[in-house]
């Protein structure tokens, strides 16, 4: 990108100074001054050493909580049974889809940065995919544990894979569920093998510089004898691209077929051709909100900011800008079909959804994924690390509100009004929710602090191509 | 022998607060740990049966442990689901008759309110699981009511009184003789002045027997008689009109015209289940027959009659008089009417000529709770009209001694108060909790020296009284009834006495001082010595086979009416003229009646005809009052009738007249039972002699606080959905297809996966509902829960939203909040041959066969709930716990179930089967015959229950069945066939036969 004369001159110190374009866009992917040795340096010494340990034991210390909480609230649940959830009939799912859906949105960032940015030469993906990739995986274990507890026989979820059994039965393969069984599982395989693919040469590069034999054991078993030989590198480098081929098809698959476990059934407010496409747009939209949540405090705390760039804030703000687009116009064809094709229960289902007893969700939803996030128009707020927290933050709510708008309001009032009934969620779905945020964090507390989480050798490749530009 | 009497109230109090806490064979073992330790109360609350608990997600600091304890083997304790190990012990000799797994019937009746209704029940291996009806008997025609379907949860019903009581304490039968003798010597001395028996209507020849001759034996002692809901205003209506008791006989089956001056005739009275069905036989309608009758209801709050209704006039209960004195005058010729307003005026004159236009056609029926003038005046009315000897008979009344039951009370009280009653055996009855509240029966009760109750549970009265006797139920034990119409049955036990129970036959005998008879020998000894059969042994046989004895019915009687010409002379006093004063209404609750089936899960979760209320009873309040007061459903109000206060939820209901409040009897007992304690509020605090049903003066102000009611249907407006379908019986004659004019639904096999896919040689089994004859009476839902081993969750788990009833009565209102017009639909599952829920099942748990039932295997369904999800009728019911297994602790409970139907665990969807079983056992009994299944052969358990006969059930590919010929009727429609879900079960829909006149006004 070509640069210009101006800089940034106001914000965090750590950006200023940054060159900006003519055009006044954030030009660089990385910082002034970089070479191999401060990459490696830098990015392996927080593995290493570890700079601000104490902040990093508070931040562990909650999120272990938050887990604790979780398997608390999932032991009692096995052994009570889902009622003590809030679900009930009609409303037969609760939390857990709305958990489950957002979560696997989530994911879509990562495999969307790293395999589809990878097919289509963006370089900027290089300092984010590795982190991203790794929120993939925990999202996607996050997401995945609850299509499991919330059965009824959670302990039975196996049934709904196919295996020969001495009673020759199989799943049934025209439910969605079982559709969503493979594409998640794929999807979390494929994810594993990328991730651990890129992680490679990193792991390799931890091992040379540990000081002590059991992290020199531990990194050199998992770098699994990377030695950097140049057929090393030609067979990591084609299986690399022909991993991100394909995952690529797996960024649209995954969250479509979610998608129909709501546009297969019958009723009104999941029954809609548009849910494949839209749930696409709405999950790159959450993941990079994700993102964004994630790597702004971690560029600041980590001092980063010359890996992750204000050009790559921007870039995904952009992102953002344009899939919170489709999902707005989602909502928009989904109003527009209820009353175009002219069926009452789709009528009464948009009106519901507005106006019914759970309108301040669809109004809030409004409010904090569509309306909020159209001030990611303004450079400014793409460019000011803290204002883009804030509309990440409000988008990753409103998508949560999206779900919960989608699944619950829909089941809540459908055909029969005389069952018409409210759902409540219980503390065990608030607790079972914040649970999943917990292991969350928890695993990515302990990524950032065990692995690599900038890709040292992608890096080290960017820093040739600047060096080549300008020596 | 211990002195009774020496023994105070206040002790007696102790005791019982002691004793709330304690249930069973637990508490005389750990008396004080009753009253002193927590954990031991903690330990009474996990054990209450599963049927009567409620679930509670709280997690006490004692679950918390265990769940630390579980988390370490959490994979060991649920990885399956563990069997009790059981050894079985075969026949050595096979009774006779008993092919196990083969249920035998047996012949009885159960006694309700005095009255008889013909019941053939189920036998499954020695112990009864099902009550029918008996298809031979008047009284039931085959149906069967709610409280019919639910008294076998009585008769295994762990809170059941098992022993003798003497204060409180466990005694023995020996030591009651003793303590018994003792009186009984000296009432011989005093020729049993001090003597005083007390029970409820009786009907019984054989007790009532037993009670003369007692009487004999004692010729200074009293019989008394008191339930809450009797017939005292009907008899002194009858004593107004003819000079003598009567029962009017009504015969609805060729009437044309039907005027109920607040009449429940379709449910709350003893022949509720005949009227039911003749009255809808005449509200058939079908291609080739036209014609229906019509009724008008004059009520004050929404009943289920008023719900059938052509036409409702909404009146407070203290204006019917004044509604039926003006109608009478017309009738008789006399003035126009003046009385009630425009509305009224109108009302009355259509009524007026309708009625004339149907002479001997026609029937005036006027409500237990109407005074006698109302009675007298239906009954003048009858006569003007010339229904007498057509639609309306006489008979002698077929209680054993109809006196006026509130009399009979008081002045058994008066006594009490005056210490002239020094032993006082109460056979049955609850006097403490129902009697009038200015009696104050506790109170005087205190001042008898000796005092003995015969009682199933250890209730508020038993608690009161030195002995309490526990009483069999009528399954196990003998006896005899009558009907309302006087056919007499004998009840013949199904099995032994579950616990050291006695009947009043025993009782009485007891204090005849001729111990020794049991009750079967009693009641043989009585028709023996009647010698009314010239060769007994047969005869008998055939009476207890056949569940009553023929020729039995009371003759009809010729009466004269004693007015002639003239008019009843009006009540006395301001029975409430229509205006701002507010009405107090009392009537016995659709489920749990006057209180004696408070302890009955069953019918506690039983929604409420139009408040859908489970577990509670609440004030039913106007629209327009509600909206004066600024009222909302659960508001908490203090009301105040003649100085006695009561808070209480109030509940709006649209139809109720507008100044009028009802208050359901039979909530807010404290010693019902771990099922019934504490549930809803008891209006018998506001209940006095003078104003049993109804007066003015009910003084009403908001509190500001809530209650929780669990409701079990928000909504009752059908959103312009063609869910359910009615018109006039004008549109039906001018286009029989007109209900059919909106409709979208696709043409059948308009498919391509599977044309054609059921095959004639095949069943298919299907299902019609008439919207037109249902009643909402709820006979089917508890038939169903019987049938099926359905659990009760209660009261907070339906409040979530998680009743399991596998059919449910929806209630749409239409027309003004004021006065709506009700369309009752039984909604089981819709069994569609393209069932939405199958295809989203992931393991293939749900699916139908070749005859088009739609299956759920309890075993493969790992709970997804997705099947439920995608259900448009929403008859998919979740075990969000292990509802129907936590009965296991209750162990009474258990001969109960059905045994071919499978307990659901935890985790698994249910619904509605059709009643698979039943139709397995019809295919193999054809089978070995080598036949088809004939129509009629299998009756589901909410057909077989339908007083109305408004479920038919059958197989819809034989032309010939009736199910077939119902679909084929234009009145025939599927729920949502739109979504091309193609059910099998259809509906008629409903017409009404509005009166032009009153239409073109209206």
């Amino acid at each position: 990108m070509p640069e210009g004369d101006p800089k940034i001159t106001k914000g965090p110190e750590a950006d200023v100074g940054y060159p900006l374009t003519p055009l006044g866009y954030p030009s660089r992917i990385l910082g002034p001054g970089e070479t191999y040795d401060t990459v490696t340096e830098r990015i392996s010494s927080i593995v290493l050493r570890h700079p601000p340990l104490k902040l990093w034991w508070v931040g562990f210390a909650i999120a272990f909580s938050m887990l604790m909480m979780f398997l608390f609230a999932v032991t009692w649940l096995l052994y009570r049974g889902i009622g003590i959830w809030g679900v009930n009939i009609p409303v037969a799912w609760g939390f857990a889809i709305v958990n489950f859906v957002w979560w696997i949105g989530i994911g879509h960032a990562g495999t969307f940065i790293s395999a589809i940015l990878l097919l289509v030469l963006q370089k900027w993906r290089t300092s984010i995919n590795r982190l991203t990739e790794a929120m993939t995986l925990f999202a996607v274990a996050c997401a995945g544990m609850f299509p499991l507890l919330h059965l009824g026989r959670p302990w039975l979820f196996y049934w709904l894979l196919p295996y020969p059994d001495t009673m020759g039965l199989w799943p049934q393969f025209r439910s969605p569920l079982v559709w969503d069984v493979f594409a998640v599982s794929t999807y979390f395989t494929v994810s594993l093998i990328f991730w651990y693919v890129g992680l490679l040469p990193d792991l390799a590069t931890v091992r040379d510089r540990a000081q002590t034999w059991r992290k020199k054991f531990i990194y050199g078993v998992l770098a699994m004898g990377w030695r950097g030989s140049a057929r090393h590198w030609q067979r990591h480098q084609s299986a690399y691209l022909l991993l991100a081929g394909l995952a690529t098809p797996l960024v649209l698959s995954v969250h479509s077929v979610v998608s129909l476990d709501f546009s297969v059934a019958i009723v009104p407010g999941w029954h809609s051709t548009i849910f494949p496409p839209y749930f696409v747009a709405g999950a790159i939209y959450s993941g990079f909100a994700m993102v964004l949540n994630i790597v702004i405090p971690l560029r600041r705390i980590y001092k980063l900011e010359s890996y992750i760039t204000l050009r790559h804030l921007n870039n995904m703000a952009n992102v953002m800008l344009a899939t919170g687009m489709m999902v707005a116009y989602g909502y928009l064809m989904e109003a527009f079909m209820a009353w175009f094709s002219g069926d009452i229960y789709e009528q009464y289902m948009m009106v519901n959804r507005a106006f019914g007893p759970y309108g301040w969700a669809f109004w809030a939803l409004m409010l904090t994924n569509v309306l909020i996030p159209q001030a990611l128009w303004s450079r400014r707020v793409r460019t000011t690390p803290i204002l883009l927290f804030l509309v990440a933050f409000s988008v990753n709510v409103g998508m949560w509100l999206e779900r919960f708008v989608i699944v619950i309001t829909s089941l809540a009032r459908d055909y029969v009004p005389s069952i018409w009934r409210m759902y409540y969620p219980t503390r065990w779905d608030w607790m079972t929710f914040f649970g999943t945020i917990g292991l969350f964090l928890t695993l990515l507390l302990l990524f950032i602090r065990f692995l690599p989480m900038i890709s040292m050798s992608e890096v080290r490749e960017l820093v040739t191509e600047h060096e080549e530009v300008e020596p | 022998m211990k002195t009774p009497a020496a023994s105070a109230p206040l002790d007696l109090a102790a005791i019982r607060a002691r004793l709330a806490g304690a249930r069973g064979q637990e508490y005389w073992r750990s008396l004080d740990e009753v009253a002193q330790t927590k954990e031991f109360q903690e330990m009474l609350q996990r054990e209450f049966p599963a049927n009567a608990s409620e679930w509670t997600d709280d997690v006490s600091r004692r679950n918390f442990l265990k769940l630390m304890g579980a988390s370490l083997a959490l994979a060991g304790v649920t990885s399956c689901t563990r069997q009790p190990i059981q050894k079985i012990v075969p026949y050595v000799q096979q009774p006779e008759e008993i092919v196990l797994g083969k249920p035998l019937f047996f012949a009885t009746a159960m006694p309700f309110n005095g009255f008889a209704t013909g019941l053939l029940v189920r036998s499954n291996e020695g112990h009864p699981t099902k009550i029918e009806g008996n298809p031979e008997h008047p009284a039931s025609l085959g149906a069967t009511s709610v409280f019919q379907q639910a008294a076998i949860l009585n008769l295994y019903d762990p809170d059941r009184s098992q022993a003798v009581l003497e204060a409180g304490e466990v005694s023995t039968w020996g030591l009651f003789l003793g303590a018994l003798n003792g009186g009984l010597e000296e009432q011989r001395a005093k020729r049993g002045a001090g003597l005083r028996i007390l029970t409820e209507t009786i009907t019984s020849p054989t007790l009532a027997a037993q009670l003369q001759a007692l009487l004999k034996k004692f010729p200074a002692a009293k019989w008394h008689q008191y339930q809450p809901v009797n017939r005292d205003n009907a008899h002194d209506g009858a004593r107004m009109a003819f000079g003598e008791v009567v029962e009017a006989q009504h015969d609805f089956d060729k009437v044309k015209v039907i005027l109920s001056l607040d009449s429940d005739f379709l449910f709350a009275h003893p022949e509720g289940l005949r009227y039911t069905r003749q009255f809808t036989n005449g509200r058939r309608v079908s291609h080739d027959r036209t014609e229906m009758n019509r009724l008008y209801q004059v009520e004050s709050s929404p009943t289920i009659t008023g719900s059938m209704a052509d036409h409702r006039l909404p009146l407070n209960a203290g204006a019917v008089e004044g509604f039926a004195r003006t109608l009478a005058q017309q009738l008789g010729g006399g003035a126009q009417a003046q009385a009630g307003g425009d509305v009224q005026a109108r009302w009355i004159s259509a009524v007026a000529r309708d009625l004339q236009r149907n002479r001997g056609a026609s029937i005036v029926i006027a409500g237990e709770q109407q005074p006698p003038v109302v009675h007298a005046l239906a009954h003048q009315m009858n006569d003007q009209l010339g229904n007498v000897g057509k639609t309306v008979g006489y008979t002698a009344s077929a209680e054993a001694q109809p006196v006026n039951q509130i009399q009979s009370l008081r002045e058994l009280v008066r006594e009490m108060d005056s210490g002239a009653v020094d032993m006082l055996v109460m056979l049955g009855g609850n006097p403490v909790y129902n009697a009038p509240a200015d009696f104050q029966f506790a109170e005087r009760l205190a001042k008898v020296k000796l005092r003995i109750h015969l009682s199933a549970y250890q209730d508020e009265t038993s608690a009161y009284c030195h002995w309490h006797i526990a009483e069999s139920n009528f399954l196990e034990a003998w006896s005899d009834v009558r009907a309302f119409d006087g056919t007499t049955s004998i009840i013949q036990p199904l099995i032994a006495p579950l616990y050291d129970t006695r009947t009043a036959h025993e009782l009485i005998d007891v204090l005849m001082q001729q111990p020794g008879r049991s009750s079967y020998d009693i009641v043989r000894d009585y028709w023996l010595a009647r010698k009314v059969w010239p060769d007994f042994e047969p005869s008998w046989r055939k009476a207890l086979h056949d569940g009553l004895i023929a020729g039995s019915a009371l003759p009809s009687r010729a009466v004269q009416l004693k007015m002639a010409g003239g008019l009843p002379p009006a009540s006395a006093g301001p029975v409430g003229a229509q205006g701002e004063r507010l009405e107090v209404c009392f009537r016995p609750d659709p489920a749990v009646w006057d209180g004696r089936f408070a302890n009955n899960g069953w019918l506690q979760e039983t929604s409420k005809p139009f408040s859908k209320i489970t577990w509670d009873s609440a004030a039913q309040v106007s629209v327009p009052l509600a909206e004066r007061l600024q009222l909302a459903n659960g508001d908490v109000v203090q009301l105040r009738f003649r100085g006695r206060t009561l808070r209480m939820p109030v509940w709006i209901t649209p139809g109720q007249a507008e100044n009028s409040i009802l208050l359901p009897l039979g909530y807010g007992r404290t010693r019902a039972g771990h099922v019934g304690n504490d549930t809803g509020f008891d209006t018998y605090l506001l209940r006095e002699s003078e104003a049993l049903w109804f007066a003015p003066g009910l003084e009403i102000s908001k509190t500001g606080e809530q209650y929780k009611l669990a409701s079990t249907q928000q909504s009752h407006n059908v959103q312009g959905r063609g869910l359910v379908r009615d018109g006039t019986l004008a549109q039906f004659r001018a286009n029989p297809e007109f209900i059919h004019a909106n409709e979208e639904a696709p043409k059948p096999n308009n498919t391509l996966y599977n044309p054609g896919e059921y095959k004639s040689p095949d069943y298919a089994w299907g299902m019609v509902i008439d919207l037109n004859t249902c009643i909402g009476c709820n006979a089917c839902v508890v038939a169903c829960q019987s049938e099926n081993n359905i659990p009760v969750v209660g009261k907070s788990e339906v409040a979530r939203g998680r009743d399991m009833l596998w059919i449910r009565i929806d209630q749409y209102f239409r027309g003004g909040a004021e006065n709506p017009k009700v369309t009752n639909q039984p909604v089981p599952c819709m069994h569609c041959e393209n069932a939405p829920c199958e295809l989203v099942c992931p393991v293939e748990a749900t699916l139908h066969d070749h005859e088009g039932l739609n299956l759920q295997v309890y075993n493969r369904c790992v709970g997804t709930r997705y099947c439920s999800n995608n259900c448009p009728y929403k008859v998919r019911r979740f075990n969000f716990f292990a509802y129907g297994y936590a009965d296991g602790k209750a162990a009474s409970l258990k001969p109960m179930r059905n045994p071919d139907v499978t307990v659901r665990w935890r985790g698994v969807m249910e619904k509605c089967t059709y009643c698979l079983q039943r139709i397995s056992a019809a295919r193999i009994e054809s089978k070995k015959q080598g036949r088809r299944i004939r129509d009629g052969e299998v009756v589901t358990a909410c057909a077989q229950a339908c007083p109305a006969e408004a479920i038919i059930f059958g197989d819809t590919s034989d032309a010939g069945s009736r199910v077939a010929k119902l679909k084929a009727e234009p009145l025939n429609f599927g729920m949502l066939g739109e979504l091309n879900t193609r059910p099998r079960t259809t509906y008629l829909a409903k017409l009404l036969n509005p009166n032009p006149d009153l239409e073109a006004q209206a």
